[in-house]
């Protein structure tokens, strides 16, 4: 069950993909905003030519937990609709299929800015 | 002084109060903090599959994105989201964490500005960005595998 190969696979590529990000943001100075649209459209673009199930295969994990995978899932929804329910689909699939994290993020984030209160920067 | 020369200066004062991030040393951090949320998500995914048998891979790797953003609010809520993502760079923000961080953090920003036009707009404001381009992103997609599959 708990293959430890497949987690080794797991920490190397999601590391990977993190460490490809870091050396965008040293680069360029790129804003974290832009790094996570910029990963989103890699995540629909990879699953839109097909290779991202071979990625999930090879890594599970370790390409579904970055941020790509948000994006291969607004991507798959959308291709299931097209080919099962048409246009409509097209309109309906991609948010179906990550309606789950974006309204957990949604929820918890209110949940938690009601709970608690911003802390005061250290040094301001 | 003239325009020129005061840009320089200003420029180089810019320069010299943008935290630096560490070349090296950042890179092995993102690394391996960013491989050890996804071990963490991969466990989740795992174990949830060991219980409950009725229960489909995609099922679990939900669970364990929604394991995971529960995690970052909460860290994020307490205010201790900041200093790992301060060390871990990418390591944090790539993962579906970041995601969720981009949400909650502004929405704890901003509670003081009111609940409606405060917190819940501004939850949005990094979030928004990512998900439009990746609802348009996806729009195109499936229009092109509907067009494709009308042949």
């Amino acid at each position: 069950m708990f293959d430890l190969l497949l987690y080794l696979k797991v920490f190397l590529v999601g590391g990977f993909i993190c460490s490809v990000a870091q050396v965008l943001i040293i680069k360029t100075k790129i804003t974290s905003a832009r790094i996570l649209v910029l990963f989103v459209v890699i995540g629909v673009f990879l699953e839109a030519i097909g290779v991202f199930d071979y990625l999930i295969e090879f890594a599970d994990c370790g390409v579904t937990i970055p941020i790509l995978g948000f994006g291969k899932a607004l991507a798959e929804g959308a291709i299931l609709g097209a080919q099962e329910s048409g246009l409509i689909g097209v309109f309906t699939g991609g948010l179906t299929k990550t309606a789950g994290g974006i309204a957990a993020a949604v929820g918890f984030a209110y949940l938690f800015a009601i709970i608690f209160d911003a802390r005061t920067k250290k040094n301001m | 002084m003239n325009k020129d020369e005061r840009n320089a200066r200003y420029n180089a004062y810019v320069e010299s109060k943008i935290p630096k991030t560490h070349n090296f040393p950042s890179l092995i951090y993102a690394f391996v903090i960013g491989g050890i949320i996804c071990i963490l998500g991969q466990t989740i995914k795992d174990t949830l599959l060991a219980i409950f048998d009725t229960m489909t891979p995609q099922e679990a790797s939900n669970w364990a994105s929604i394991g995971l953003i529960f995690l970052a609010s909460l860290l994020t809520g307490l205010g201790v989201f900041d200093d790992i993502g301060a060390i871990a760079g990418a390591g944090t923000i790539v993962p579906i964490t970041g995601f969720s961080n981009s949400i909650a953090s502004p929405a704890l920003e901003f509670k003081r500005e009111g609940i409606i036009f405060g917190m819940c707009s501004k939850m949005f404001i990094v979030a928004g960005p990512v998900i439009v381009n990746g609802v348009v992103a996806s729009i195109v997609v499936g229009l092109i595998y509907l067009i494709i599959g009308a042949f």
